[in-house]
């Protein structure tokens, strides 16, 4: 897992008229890792991705790829060995899907029904279904175009993708998609993948190791995305990584926080709330006796929280129409951060923990999960001043 | 209509004539206009000298052309080779610009993500950009073509021997049904060309029209999507159906015979 795939050595980019894209970049990219160049537009990230399959040649210095200079490799050799994502999908209008699919193993040689084949398997590992084959990418949506361009971009099994921006024409919701199907693909298939953006959310969450472009091509910061949250290099990083910084980095905290036992549920039975401290059979609230908590905590049958119930003055839940619903909820072992969310977003201050199966484990009072924080800090703090 | 009936077999030939000067003029005029117009797009200080020169061409008057192309060619004056070699000229005229703006119609994008995907130029040039270029070329070729067919008549005048002997025979007989009959079969061979170029590009732009070449299939999915149940549009195919129509068909069946009436005028 140490092989490096990717070195950059002393790499410029300066074009006739003055302006330097990319201004000596050294950087090491190591296999089986993904990458993501994020920074603002024109600080030569799309560039610097470029130069990898000779779509840009740099000015000066080197760009190996699996220890061979970039430069010595024929351009169309070289790019067929790497697969390529883009923008606006770049899929070829006047070819079918499956045809989109198979350009490069075409370019190669196999033969069309081979590649074809191979091309409709590869729509299911993308999310999609077996019908789409013989549309024109004009039927699909912006979503699925996308999804053939990565399917595309699979298709000859190159061990390194190249993705620019290939996700920032699609929608917020269908971009949490895809997101999330990439880091699930490259779970499966470790690729060493360079994936530009301008979105530094998206390069947090995707990024094994992040590199930082500022402005004039310099390569700002180069490092993993806890790292860069907890320490930016400088003032520009800092600056783009932007607000809740302290926050967002709490992402990268487990939480060790004591669950407290919730001891009084209302269990909705379709026609009112029953009271079960856990049990399986739930009993008429008056039997439990009044609650001595102002909220008390609603689930369903299957013990999946609903939401909080004020309780009354007279010590009772109130009626169905008072449920407030909506507050976030905290997988058990999740980060610090959803654990936080979770009570912040919760009207009685206590943050819901979920079991996998998503039922009730267990309630964290908003103090707790505070005092976690602290205590990660404060160890955080005393292990760097020992080291 | 007395006189066709008792002169169709010399109407046949002289169809059979003008057929042939119509079609060979555009097809190596084409095949001419291509590689010069991508020159043209990939060399940017090339555009305006074929543009340009070729616009020039076309305001040479053609019956000058007919009369000066046999000293240049050495060729007999009353060779039909003139008259090809005039009408090439002419069809350059018009095709190096539609296909100059055939290529520039492409869509940069597509054109790099070919290039990324590790397309060579000469593969590219075929495989891409050539049908993508199609609805434009149609276009052009479609004008060219029905242009073509007007002026193959001229010919007659320096006794090449085509539909326009129709003309110059039955002006100088007085015979009206001649005329007649040589102009209702030119018009026949520009409308039956020029469909069929349309349905040519049509053939050639299936992707095009995606809107409504396969709404079968899309019924077909949703049929298919209704029973598995299955998620969501953006996974299982549904899409949204962009009703694009083609931008193929610019000059209509109407605009090209209006377009023999034009080119006849300069006879």
């Amino acid at each position: 897992m140490t092989d490096l795939a990717i070195r950059y050595r002393g790499v410029s980019k300066v074009y006739p008229d003055g302006t330097a894209a990319v201004d000596n970049l050294d950087l090491d990219v190591p296999a089986g890792s993904l990458t993501v160049f994020v920074g603002p537009s024109g600080c030569g990230k799309t560039t610097s991705l470029r130069m990898l399959n000779r779509m840009v040649e740099p000015s000066s210095g080197t760009v190996e790829v699996n220890g061979q200079d970039v430069a010595s490799i024929p351009a169309a050799k070289l790019r067929r060995s790497m697969g390529y994502v883009m923008q606006q999908s770049g899929l070829l209008p006047h070819k079918t899907v499956e045809d989109n699919i198979a350009t490069v193993p075409r370019l190669n040689g196999v033969s069309k029904r081979e590649s074809r084949a191979n091309a409709r398997q590869l729509l299911g590992s993308v999310g999609l279904d077996e019908s789409v084959a013989t549309r024109y990418p004009a039927q699909l949506s912006g979503g699925q175009q996308q999804r053939v361009g990565v399917a595309r971009a699979l298709a000859s099994d190159p061990p390194i993708l190249l993705m620019d921006e290939p996700f920032s024409a699609v929608d917020p919701v269908v971009r949490q998609d895809l997101q999330s199907e990439l880091l699930d693909l490259q779970k499966r298939l470790h690729r060493t993948i360079i994936f530009v953006t301008h979105d530094i959310d998206e390069a947090i969450l995707l990024g094994n190791r992040v590199a930082v472009f500022a402005r004039g091509g310099r390569l700002a910061q180069y490092a993993t995305p806890e790292e860069l949250l907890r320490a930016p290099a400088d003032d520009f990083v800092a600056d783009f990584i932007g607000r809740d910084r302290g926050f967002r980095s709490l992402s990268f905290d487990n939480a060790s926080v004591a669950l407290q036992p919730v001891t009084v549920l209302a269990v909705d039975t379709g026609e009112r709330f029953l009271v079960g401290p856990g049990s399986e059979d739930p009993a008429p609230w008056q039997a439990a006796g009044a609650s001595s908590s102002d909220w008390v905590l609603a689930v369903d049958e299957r013990r999946h929280p609903l939401g909080w119930l004020p309780v009354t003055a007279s010590g009772e839940p109130a009626a169905r129409e008072e449920l407030r619903v909506g507050g976030t909820l905290w997988h058990d072992g999740g980060s610090l951060r959803t654990a936080l969310d979770a009570a912040l977003s919760s009207p009685s201050g206590q943050a819901v923990a979920v079991h996998r199966d998503g039922s009730v484990a267990g309630v964290v009072p908003g103090e707790d999960v505070m005092r976690a924080i602290e205590e990660q800090r404060s160890a955080r703090y005393d292990r760097s001043e020992r080291s | 209509m007395n006189w066709l009936s008792n002169n169709w077999s010399t109407v046949l030939d002289l169809a059979g004539a003008h057929l042939i000067q119509s079609i060979v003029p555009v097809v190596v005029g084409l095949l001419i206009s291509v590689p010069l117009a991508r020159l043209a797009t990939s060399r940017r200080w090339l555009r305006p000298v074929f543009v340009t020169g070729s616009s020039l061409l076309y305001t040479i008057p053609s019956l000058t052309l007919f009369v000066v192309l046999p000293l240049i060619l050495g060729t007999g004056i009353t060779s039909v080779v003139n008259v090809i070699v005039a009408l090439t000229l002419y069809v350059i005229a018009i095709l190096v610009r539609s296909c100059v703006d055939a290529f520039e119609s492409l869509d940069r994008d597509v054109l790099q993500a070919a290039t990324a995907l590790g397309y060579k130029p000469v593969r590219r040039l075929f495989g891409v950009e050539l049908p993508l270029a199609v609805p434009v070329m149609i276009a052009g070729l479609r004008v060219a073509t029905v242009s073509n067919i007007s002026m193959v008549s001229v010919g007659a005048v320096i006794g090449i021997q085509s539909l326009g002997t129709l003309f110059t025979d039955g002006l100088r007989r007085s015979i009206v049904s001649e005329i007649v009959v040589g102009i209702v079969a030119t018009v026949l061979i520009a409308i039956v060309l020029d469909q069929l170029l349309r349905l040519l590009g049509h053939v050639l732009t299936r992707w095009q029209r995606t809107g409504t070449t396969t709404a079968r299939e899309r019924r077909r999915a949703g049929a298919a999507r209704h029973a598995s149940a299955s998620g969501r549009d953006d996974r299982t195919g549904g899409g949204d159906p962009e009703g694009r129509d083609s931008v193929a068909g610019a000059p209509g069946g109407a605009g090209a015979v209006a377009a023999v009436e034009a080119r006849g005028d300069r006879a």
